[in-house]
């Protein structure tokens, strides 16, 4: 009965199956949607959705598939009321304004064309985030009306439409490709484990005391072992400064993640692209510096390298000699990239610029054929991809 | 067939009724998850309480193996009763410890069953659980007798997102998340547990608690539970509504806060924006 909306569903990436499908419409059956198309929505997501990241996906494709699909007659205003749209404009907008949008065919062209502008939206949405307003064309930027505005407005609770609650995609912020905190990083770190007894012998070994006592003939022999840990080692270097200013919250959030969840971890900085020198505190940069020969003396070759950068920069500050904007280098970034590489068989570079804008910057792709394409979104999927390939 | 509806302490959204409401009908777990302190919990016993059923918790650890829900062989007491010639040694039976799963099971009239926090423990954990929670039935190997559900329980799993769950463990699961609660329904939330609390109090205390929230750099955002301790915390001291209006709640610390910033670099980051906001003040 559903099947379009099951395969939209899939289409869209979130994982619902046979089984899902069937035990929905058997809670059909037992009929506990009744007849609200409300309690409907709340029912198959609960039945089909599992996890919280995929409840915005859901959320647009119940929107294009239950298009038109309204409460009966009567009982909920067809339309986003105007006068709502005209209240909030009226706070917001100058008399001057106001002529214009009535130039524009009125309140009724705006809102259909608001409308439109939103299904657009929902299409290319994936990984971008620019909502109405940042192209100067549109009328709802220049006017001050976006989405989020309009979503303000929701909040009355009367004018809350009920059958357009998916419409509103509360669940934006918990989609896998866009929010990350540091909680949501740790796990996606903890893929890295690498579980490996060294150290001080601490734990009773059973298996191994009962194979001793009984090859002792029946005198208790103890045998210790080793805790578990985490043995994976992770160096981290990290862009600092210039364009990564804009990323500043993110990268805390995953050295804080990192840090808890690693206990071999080391962290050193870098600006723009690695050279010959890294430091520990960019305070006290001069004082901290290391040349970078010695990091790949002092780390071996089982460290996991991990680099965190926008990697946005003039192409030159990578293959040239002396391109380095802060100072004179004597080798080119490209050499030094190499060099880790070669040297760091488990590398990655994590980039918290968005994956569809990497082609854009010449100095991403050099990067990206350095880093020979494991360079990752500094995102949840991104991370993930990241820690399956380093673990490997 | 019973229905969960909100209760007079538990204000229940509606698609968390819906919710609830088909995993009962349709006798399948009922996954909850949502940020800390929104209620997870509490649910289970609001919907024990609402069905009428008892409560069986089941408290996961990260110590805790699926095993242990079943049942345990108790092997250590066996030896020690074989070595004292107890005559219950002969009868395995005797050694075989229930646990919260068979108790529920073999329950006389249908039960609530909370497995609370099932991400604490080990990855394998609910793929351990897979066929026991699906068929509601498991065999007891030293006893080989088979267990099996008299009613099939109302299963609530609570999780708090720290390891990922497996799909086959899903596939079997209705799954509800909690969202924060907006202004109005935690109005309602707190007139649920404090009927007599003083309304201008109220609005006050919910203001600086939202404005708190705003605060973007918080490690931990206070939740509901914070919220209602921290009111309870006023009432006891009989604090003045105007005494949490004196200044702009985002910059001020808020009477009592201990209640609402549980980390030090949260309290740390209010007397910082508190003493720049006094600054601009002069």
């Amino acid at each position: 009965m559903f099947a379009p909306f099951i395969l939209a569903l899939r289409a869209a990436g979130v994982p619902a199956s046979i089984t899902e499908y069937l035990s929905l419409l058997r809670a059909m059956k037992e009929g506990v949607a009744g007849f609200s198309v409300d309690d409907f929505y709340h029912l198959s997501r609960a039945a089909l959705v599992k996890d919280e990241r995929h409840l915005d996906r859901f959320d647009r494709v119940f929107g294009e598939i239950f298009k038109g699909l309204e409460s009966p007659q009567g009982t909920a205003p067809r339309e986003i009321p105007t006068e709502w749209l005209r209240k909030i404009a009226e706070k917001t907008l100058t008399a001057e304004e106001m002529a214009q949008i009535e130039a524009l065919g009125g309140f009724d062209a705006l809102m259909e064309t608001l409308k439109k502008r939103l299904e657009e939206q929902k299409g290319r949405h994936q990984g971008g985030s620019k909502w109405i307003g940042t192209g100067g064309t549109s009328p709802f930027g220049a006017h001050g009306f976006n989405p989020e505005g309009v979503r303000i407005g929701q909040e009355e609770s009367r004018h809350r439409r009920a059958v357009k609650v998916w419409d509103q995609r509360t669940f934006r912020d918990l989609d896998e490709d866009e929010a990350l905190s540091s909680r949501n990083m740790k796990v996606a770190l903890r893929r890295l484990r690498r579980f490996a007894r060294t150290g001080a012998a601490t734990e009773l070994d059973i298996a191994g005391t009962i194979g001793a006592t009984a090859r002792n003939g029946g005198s208790l022999d103890l045998h210790m072992v080793p805790e578990r840990h985490n043995a994976v080692k992770v160096l981290l270097l990290m862009d600092i400064g210039g364009s990564m200013d804009d990323h500043i919250r993110i990268c805390q959030e995953l050295f804080t993640a990192a840090r808890s969840e690693f206990k071999h971890l080391e962290y050193w900085y870098f600006h723009n692209c690695p050279y010959e020198r890294v430091w520990r505190t960019n305070r006290r940069r001069k004082e901290t510096e290391r040349p970078m020969m010695e990091m790949l003396r002092t780390y071996g070759p089982d460290w996991r390298l991990v680099i965190v950068g926008d990697a946005t920069m003039g192409p030159y500050e990578i293959i040239q000699p002396g391109g380095s904007v802060e100072h004179w280098n004597e080798e080119s970034g490209e050499v030094w990239m190499n060099r880790l590489t070669r040297h760091f068989r488990k590398a990655a570079w994590l980039n918290p610029i968005e994956k569809d804008h990497w082609r854009y910057t010449q100095s991403i792709s050099i990067m990206q054929r350095l880093m020979e394409n494991r360079m990752h979104p500094l995102t949840l999927a991104g991370l993930e991809s990241m820690a399956r390939e380093l673990a490997r | 067939m019973a229905r969960f509806k909100g209760t007079d302490t538990y204000v229940a959204s509606r698609e968390l009724e819906v919710a609830v409401n088909a995993a009962v009908a349709l006798q399948r777990p009922l996954l909850v998850k949502g940020e800390p302190g929104t209620g997870k919990t509490v649910l289970a016993h609001e919907i024990a309480a609402a069905l009428g059923y008892p409560l069986i918790e089941w408290h996961v650890k990260s110590t805790t193996k699926a095993q242990q829900g079943l049942y345990e062989y108790d092997a250590v007491s066996r030896l020690r009763d074989g070595q004292l010639g107890d005559p219950r040694v002969h009868d395995i039976a005797n050694y075989i410890v229930r646990g919260k799963l068979w108790d529920a099971f073999e329950a006389d009239a249908p039960v609530v069953l909370l497995i609370d926090e099932i991400d604490k423990a080990d990855i394998e954990f609910p793929n351990d659980l897979l066929l026991e929670l699906d068929r509601m039935q498991f065999f007891v190997y030293e006893t080989r007798k088979t267990v099996a559900a008299k009613h099939r329980p109302v299963v609530i799993i609570t999780s708090n997102n720290e390891k990922e769950l497996p799909d086959a463990f899903l596939r079997r699961c209705f799954f509800h998340y909690i969202r924060f609660p907006d202004r109005e329904t935690m109005e309602m939330i707190v007139k649920a547990h404090y009927p007599e609390i003083r309304q201008d109090l109220l609005r006050e205390a919910l203001s600086v608690f939202f404005d708190i929230r705003q605060v973007n750099e918080l490690k931990k955002k206070p939740a509901t539970s914070e919220l209602l301790d921290w009111l309870k915390l006023l009432t006891i001291e009989d604090m003045p509504p105007e005494a949490l209006r004196s200044q702009d709640a985002k910059t001020a610390i808020p009477p009592l806060y201990g209640a609402l910033l549980k980390n030090e670099q949260d309290v740390h980051l209010f007397e910082r924006l508190a003493f720049l906001a006094r600054r601009r003040g002069q």
